[in-house]
């Protein structure tokens, strides 16, 4: 029997627990309903320009017409080069907060201090950042590899302190045992403690893909503005959400398409996430601990 | 020991310096004798930056779209970030081009300038408004709440809301040099950036007057969006009034380069001064300049 | 020895990528603080221009605007967070819970342009029902604490499915009712958790620029109530950089360097705050 069925047991007959029940039940009720007027409006607006071309096509009158191709692609570059440059550095950092130093530490304490100060920084800083560090500093000039590494520094701190947190959570009788076996503190984190905070690693995963696929400002400054097929990480290339802020707020006349790329975008993130999770589930498989 | 660590770390990002810096005049295969307006394969070849205006940057795409196809050698690279931006860059030679949506003031009589469009500023308010003209007074009124009620110019009973735009914007001294007013005399209920965000804000406001490009608000009036634009002192304002000069009201679309532009960035230029990308320019909604 | 130097390194990059980030922003925004100084502070108004003698740079209001909106937002979607976690994990049958869970990641992902326009077109003609015209701070609290929610909610819920379950069984054994479980047993264990989705979600309110540009209003003045415009620094940033030569681009750099150092001691004092607790 598993945690959730544990509480439901629970008796809930009570005046004050019915109660609660309704406030809670109305509550998330409320939540969906706002989510539902949001992506309501989405499709409302939207669902009429959907089609195979608007995927494929190379945007033509400014984006008025024709597709989203060449930014899909740019997008899933950028997405792909951010993840995969903050997954380690965020997993590391997290294993060395949670696991090889002590809470109370002034390291610790310092370097959480540091995430916090850095997810608190605002996009346009990023972009401005980005753009001084990576396109002109360190010469790559506007492109898809600066924008994926503003990128990747942006979302560092939702997963450094998602996955800190989900590790922090996993009992200490894991450790405690696990030491007791003789195995070493590496081997019994990325055997024992990942898996069991496989959940958190998700939610992480989760939010800092939805921090990207979101992210304007940063990447209006550093990816750039040009919407032509990217052929390699050193062109410049738009992204969905640059192209949806043209759209919405650069172009007359582009409301409609901003309306059918942002749900082409929810389309996406429902794939992206959905993969997410079963990718990181089979990297680290649950163990179901009696 | 930490300290050692960040040092070490320090170091090597700042190592990664050796990276190629992307250099943005390679002229090769020019022809002199090459018309530019040929649409037959040339041997133009080379890359161009240009950064600036987010006005003029989707106009500046599809100028430079079109001279990619005539020019299959050649990529014109074309980014955001203001027309400071487009001013700085095109001073420190980051940019090949700079987009500047305003006319240069003195001190920047340094770089050389080339017009390829007018845009008109003009009052919207919306549709519902009975009003349809306004005189000069009036709008000053307005705009420094010597006025509030939309009754005392002879509409409803409605409490005007006054859109204004943000410091710095050309639209912004263009309107405020019109009118004979200062920054500090403006008081405003909504601050709004880009002009669409200004239709918006107007179109879902009944009792709003606001102030954006004339062809922004006509185009989108004409998809069917909720606003009027108002005559100003008896002159309608359309992109034809614009365009025939009668409005008064009105600012250049500027391309600025360092120096006397040569070889690639003098090819572009010509081409996005010239006739053939008139109807470009009026599918964004602004004025093309008829030399 | 190798792990530990390995993720030890790792931590102190991360770090250091927000100190070469306040590094830049310092550059940038030298010639304001040296030449304005107190002035941002104390300038009754904001109308710089490119020479400091000929403009005004008061962001005092803005500083007030980007504290109201956030704390207004952190305010709202803290509790309203945590009681979806709690809906979806103990309350929701399966399905819906899981259902419910995914409508939420969705939220995560989507434009902070999107979420702004929205706001536009729906929310603020909505709020200017009661009091028009309907950008300001109540409306921007709304728009940001919409898109904090998943933030919270996904990291609440994935403490909540780690509290032991010897606990909960121990509770319920006892003849505790459900919310008296959850209350008296869950939350207390999770607190860290909770902290950590609050204090994610409280970092992204604070640096939010394109959303908020869109529906507060931008007028910089101290907000008197809820109905009345506000400027954050961020939307002065993202409206006012585009534009901006010489002074007025470093007092610009300088709003965003105040709006880190705030946001610094924030963070360090709650840090405190809750050490002490």
């Amino acid at each position: 029997m598993n945690q959730e069925s544990c509480v439901r047991l629970a008796e809930s007959g009570r005046v004050g627990e019915r109660l609660t029940s309704i406030a809670i039940w109305f509550m998330a009720s409320s939540v969906a309903c706002v989510l539902l007027c949001i992506i309501g409006d989405l499709v409302w607006h939207g669902v009429a320009g959907l089609s195979l071309d608007f995927i494929i096509a190379a945007p033509a009158r400014s984006g008025r017409e024709g597709g989203v191709g060449p930014i899909l692609v740019s997008t899933f570059v950028v997405l792909t080069i951010a993840i995969a440059v903050s997954m380690p550095i965020g997993l590391a950092t997290a294993i060395g907060l949670s696991e090889f130093t002590s809470r109370e530490s002034r390291f610790a304490t310092f370097v959480g201090h540091g995430l916090d100060l850095l997810a608190a920084v605002p996009s346009i800083v990023f972009g401005l950042f980005g753009n001084a560090l990576f396109c002109n500093l360190l010469g790559l000039g506007y492109s898809i590899l600066a924008g994926g590494l503003t990128l990747a520094c942006m979302v560092l701190p939702i997963l450094a302190r998602t996955i800190e947190a989900s590790l922090r959570n996993v009992p200490d009788d894991y450790r405690v045992a696990s030491a007791s076996l003789g195995i070493c503190r590496a081997r019994c984190t990325a055997s024992i403690l990942l898996p069991a905070a496989s959940s958190g690693i998700v939610v992480g995963l989760v939010l800092g893909i939805g921090r990207v696929l979101a992210e304007t400002a940063a990447l209006l400054f550093t990816s750039g503005y040009v919407d032509r097929m990217p052929r390699t990480a050193m062109d410049s290339g738009r992204v969905l959400s640059v192209h949806i802020y043209d759209l919405a707020m650069n172009i007359p006349g582009g409301t409609e398409n901003a309306y059918t790329a942002s749900l082409l975008l929810v389309g996406l993130l429902v794939g992206i996430n959905l993969t997410a999770s079963i990718l990181v589930r089979y990297l680290f498989p649950t163990q179901r601990v009696v | 020991m930490n300290f050692s660590y960040a040092l070490m770390l320090m170091v090597s990002v700042f190592s990664l310096c050796g990276c190629s810096p992307s250099s943005s005049l390679e002229n090769t295969g020019l022809s002199t004798t090459q018309r530019v307006d040929s649409p037959a394969t040339s041997g133009l070849s080379g890359k161009i930056e240009v950064t600036g205006s987010s006005t003029i940057a989707p106009l500046m795409t599809e100028i430079a779209k079109r001279f990619e196809s005539f020019h299959p050698g050649v990529r014109v690279n074309v980014q955001m970030g203001g027309s400071s931006r487009g001013i700085t860059d095109a001073r420190q030679g980051l940019a090949d081009v700079g987009m500047v949506s305003r006319d240069l003031k003195s001190d920047e009589a340094d770089l050389k300038h080339f017009e390829i469009a007018r845009d008109g500023v003009c009052m919207i308010v919306h549709a519902d408004n009975p009003i349809g003209e306004l005189n000069r007074d009036q709008v000053m009124g307005i705009y420094t709440r010597a006025i509030t009620n939309w009754e005392d110019v002879g509409g409803t009973d409605a409490k005007i809301v006054v859109v204004n735009k943000a410091e710095g914007r050309s639209t912004l001294e263009i309107f405020l040099d019109y009118f004979k007013l200062k920054a500090e005399q403006v008081q405003a209920d909504i601050v709004i950036g880009d002009n669409e965000q200004g239709v918006k804000t107007v179109s879902t406001s009944p009792a709003a007057i606001g102030y954006v490009s004339v062809g922004t608000a006509q185009y989108d009036k004409d998809l069917g969006t909720p606003i009027k634009l108002l005559s100003i002192d008896g002159v309608d304002a359309s992109v034809a009034t614009v365009a025939d000069r009668t409005f008064p009201i009105s600012r250049t679309l500027n391309l600025v380069t360092k120096d006397e532009p040569t070889g690639l960035v003098k090819q572009f230029i010509d081409f996005a001064t010239s006739a053939d990308v008139h109807d470009l320019v009026r599918e964004l909604a602004f004025v093309p300049l008829e030399n | 020895m190798l792990a530990t130097t390995l993720v030890r390194s790792a931590a102190v990059f991360a770090c250091s990528i927000v100190l070469l980030v306040i590094a830049f922003l310092a550059r940038e925004a030298w010639p304001a603080i040296s030449e304005l100084g107190p002035r941002l502070l104390l300038d009754e108004s904001w109308h710089p221009k490119a020479t400091a003698s000929t403009g005004t740079f008061g962001i005092w209001p803005m500083i007030v605007g980007s504290l109201a909106v956030t704390a207004g937002s952190v305010a709202i979607a803290a509790p309203v967070g945590v009681s979806s976690a709690v809906f979806s994990e103990y309350y929701a049958p399966r399905v819906i819970a899981v259902a419910y869970r995914r409508w939420v990641e969705l939220l995560a992902g989507i434009p902070s342009v999107v979420f702004g326009f929205w706001g536009l077109v729906v929310l603020a003609p909505l709020i200017a029902r009661i009091s028009p015209p309907g950008q300001n701070l109540l409306c921007g609290m709304l728009i940001v604490t919409i898109m904090i929610l998943p933030t919270i909610m996904l990291v609440v819920q994935s403490t909540f499915a780690s509290v032991p379950r010897i606990y909960l069984a121990g509770a319920v054994a006892l003849g505790m009712g459900r919310w008296a479980v959850i209350r008296q047993v869950v939350l207390p264990t999770s607190r860290r958790g909770i902290a950590t989705g609050v204090m994610l979600g409280a970092t992204r309110a604070v640096g939010e620029t394109m959303a908020v540009v869109m529906v507060c209003g931008n007028v910089v003045k101290t907000p008197q109530s809820i109905f009345d415009p506000v400027r954050t620094l961020t939307a002065n940033m993202a409206l006012e950089m585009s534009y901006a030569m010489g002074m007025h681009r470093n007092a610009l750099f300088a709003s965003g360097l105040i709006l880190m150092l705030v946001c610094a001691l924030a963070i360090v004092s709650v840090n405190v705050a809750s050490r002490r607790a």
